[in-house]
């Protein structure tokens, strides 16, 4: 082997090294690069129970407790009344009648409830709701205890069928000073679709 | 001993660069070049720019006068869309990618992006995503229809059916953008030539750099929350569908959580551009630089903790209304040291105004007022009037229009002579200029009345009262979209011929990229220089 070609070999293997080290530099940044890629992936679905974590601590989103509360007697606060409002709306598309028996009842904190809602099937097929309540203002609802409701369950309903449906609740002691009414607020939903699939 | 090898680079390998010797379509497919692939990039995001002002043209004949004429509701929604995101991730995003392969390799002494293969693959990818998007207007379900913040249940309860075609193209985008940003971190850490510190990289590699980490952070998320949106509709979860136990409003928070930091993906390079380009133009030294680096990250990280500020009206407790006010308004702090440290670099410079200065001035300024609509807009209390209406559009294309893409034009008339070796038509740059500032300013500056006036925002009819300001507007957009051709005639001509450009034919320029010849040469720094 002539000194040129020994040359040539030695600067191929020694920039095939630099190359190398190189690759091996960049092949470290993208590892670390991808794991926060993932990472952030995986963070944007984690939000989804954080976020109702959070809203269950904050009340952020007026949801309101979907397992039955038990009663706390802790006694009735005859000082305080609260005004405890009604409403109804139906969701796109479930061909139903919805409403409040009363509009409204007063309360005074701790005191236990009863009320009526009605709904009638108004369509010829069979058709499964499902009612999702909230509560406004959004602080109040940690403090709105449901005992006994139809949201807890699916309803399913016949053709033409029409039905009284019940919910108990009380509102806590420890209800803010400042709140004086709660408006809780029953969206009904078709989801027929979903319990047969 | 190191730089002796690398000094041999070209001599002694040749089969890394016969991408050279490709021709015609074969070139622009296989090559992992970073100026080819730079100039692909431009001009995508110039074919997209045009398609989505078509799209504005159809919707500001529409608005030209109250009542229905042109298109129906519901397609005037698809326009809507279709031309929020190909702006956005068609024309802004990938021009931005663009200038980023081209410079950013000469500026910080490297002979080529990191991972030109991966930056190849990058490219070639976004063109599905938009004949995807773009084919759907042609389907039986029509385009999506559901703005581009694609809200639930907007895009899942109530879609017309695009859902599944907007997801795949959006999940594309955002593989190409996470792509092209890991290309540009792993450039900038490892190929600076040596002696180039970080803090002696060029104001544009900074903002390049902090922009391409949140691209990483945060394109992720959005691939997430389309995939929750994808799932709703077609596979029966609840992500976002309260008769699930899914909450909307949960929606909106994913997306913002991606579309805050995604509106400063959008402005921070344009910062970087103009801020190579002021000094040039007043042939002093950038006025602040350290501030300006510190102030591009203290942007960065503090547009991860205000997205809220796009939901007030979402009955948010007062406490985190308050939050995310001041948060917004703090932001504001690092975004005035930036228009500061501009004015001073100007201040005694010994200025000159050629076309790319011209649009960095514009910039300056206007992307001034768009701040200030913002700063507004950030009151919690008086946003309840302003959201939703065209006080918000008014907004977001003061800083997105006379700000993102007027740098981009100030950028591209500056490196014209280094791109393709001849100076641009400096006369038919000063008309594009004037033109499009004047007709930009009567096509968004009205719009800030009719929003406090209460005109809403995504509406194909409005109320009479309306008419007059909708009717000047119209007409500044029509301008305005005309003037664009200017441009691309302006770019055709300076291809072609023209005369000269020196290898710095900016006086006061700064910046490795001038001391190669221009037209810059295919292979650029193969010799990494040397940095004092
Ligand atoms: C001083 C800095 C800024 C502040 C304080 C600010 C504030 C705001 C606020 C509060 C909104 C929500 C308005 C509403 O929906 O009621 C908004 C919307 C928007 N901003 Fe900004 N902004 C700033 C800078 C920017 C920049 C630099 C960009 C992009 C380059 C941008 C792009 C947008 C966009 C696209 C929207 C509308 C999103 C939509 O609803 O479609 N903003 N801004
Ligand atoms: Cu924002």
């Amino acid at each position: 082997m002539d000194k040129g070609t020994e040359q040539a070999e030695q600067h191929k293997s020694l920039k095939q090294e630099i190359e190398q080290s190189a690759q091996q530099k960049n092949s470290k940044v993208i590892k670390k690069l991808m794991l926060i890629v993932f990472g952030m992936f995986g963070f944007g679905f984690a939000l989804v129970p954080l976020y109702d974590v959070f809203c269950d601590i904050t009340g952020l989103n007026g949801k309101t407790n979907d397992t039955a509360a038990a009663y706390a007697d802790g006694g009735i606060d005859t000082s305080r009344t609260i005004t405890v409002q009604f409403i109804t709306r139906t969701a796109k598309g479930i061909p139903w009648q919805f409403n409040p028996v009363i509009n409204e009842v007063k309360v005074h904190p701790g005191e236990m409830k009863f009320v009526k809602f009605y709904a009638k099937n108004e369509s010829d097929r069979d058709i499964v709701g499902q009612a999702v309540p909230s509560v406004s203002p959004g602080l109040a609802a940690a403090y709105f205890q449901k005992i006994e409701c139809f949201c807890f369950t699916q309803q399913p309903l016949q053709a033409n069928e029409e039905i009284e449906m019940g919910l108990q609740f009380y509102v806590d002691l420890e209800l803010p000073e400042e709140i004086t009414t709660l408006t809780l607020s029953y969206t009904l939903y078709d989801i027929t679709g979903k319990v047969d699939s | 001993m190191t730089t002796d090898v690398l000094n041999d680079h070209d001599s002694h390998e040749g089969e890394h660069h016969d991408d050279h010797k490709m021709t015609g379509i074969k070139r622009w497919l296989y090559t992992t070049n970073h100026k080819d692939i730079g100039s692909m990039y431009l001009w995508f995001s110039f074919i997209m720019f045009l398609v989505g002002g078509a799209l504005a043209m159809v919707i500001r004949a529409e608005l030209f006068q109250p009542g229905l004429q042109i298109v129906e509701p519901d397609f005037f929604n698809q326009l809507t869309t279709v031309h929020g995101l190909i702006m956005v991730f068609g024309a802004i995003m990938p021009a931005f990618v663009g200038f980023a392969n081209w410079m950013l390799p000469m500026m910080i002494g490297a002979p080529d992006m990191a991972l030109p293969r991966l930056n190849n693959w990058s490219f070639w990818i976004l063109p599905f995503a938009f004949a995807i998007l773009i084919g759907s207007f042609f389907m039986e379900s029509g385009a999506p229809n559901f703005g581009w913040t694609f809200y639930a249940p907007l895009s899942t309860t109530y879609s017309n059916g695009s859902t599944a075609f907007f997801v795949f193209a959006v999940h594309i985008m955002g593989i190409s953008s996470i792509m092209g940003a890991i290309n540009i971190v792993v450039t900038i850490m490892n190929m600076r030539a040596p002696g180039m510190t970080y803090m002696k990289m060029p104001l544009f590699v900074w903002t390049f750099f902090i922009t391409a980490y949140l691209l990483i952070a945060v394109m992720p998320i959005l691939a997430g929350v389309v995939t929750m949106l994808l799932t709703d509709t077609y596979f029966g979860t609840s992500f976002f569908d309260a008769a699930g136990g899914g909450d909307p409003v949960l929606f909106q928070h994913i997306f913002w959580f991606f579309g805050h930091p995604e509106v400063y993906i959008m402005i921070l390079p344009a910062f970087g551009i103009v801020s190579t380009i002021i000094p040039a133009f007043s042939r002093k030294k950038l006025f602040g630089y350290s501030s300006m680096v510190y102030a591009t990250s203290s942007i960065a990280f503090l547009s991860f903790i205000v997205w809220a500020h796009h939901m007030f009206t979402t009955g948010m407790p007062l406490f985190g209304e308050l939050f995310f006010m001041y948060c917004t308004m703090l932001i504001a702090v690092p975004t005035g040291v930036k228009v500061f440290n501009w004015m001073a670099t100007m201040w005694r410079g010994s200025m000159t105004f050629e076309t790319p200065m011209l649009f960095s001035i514009a910039f300056v300024i206007l992307f001034t007022i768009g701040g200030f609509s913002g700063l507004m807009l950030a009151l919690t209390p008086v946003d309840f009037q302003y959201h939703d209406t065209y006080f918000v559009v008014a907004h977001f294309h003061y800083v997105l229009v006379t700000g993102s893409l007027f740098s981009i034009f100030a950028g591209a008339y500056y490196w014209l002579p280094k791109w393709t070796g001849h100076m641009y038509d400096e006369t038919l740059g000063k008309v594009h200029f004037w033109c499009s500032l004047i007709s930009v300013n009567l096509l968004f500056f009205p719009m800030h009345f009719l929003g406090l006036a209460g005109m809403p925002r995504r509406i194909p009819d409005y109320a009479l009262q309306f008419a007059d300001f909708n009717k000047w507007v119209s007409i500044g957009g029509f301008a305005f979209g005309l003037s664009q051709l200017i441009f691309l005639a302006v770019v055709i001509k300076c291809i072609r011929g023209g005369e000269k450009a020196s290898a710095k034919p900016w006086e006061g320029a700064e910046g490795l990229e001038w001391t190669v010849a221009s037209p810059a040469p295919y292979h650029t720094f193969t010799t990494p220089p040397k940095i004092d």
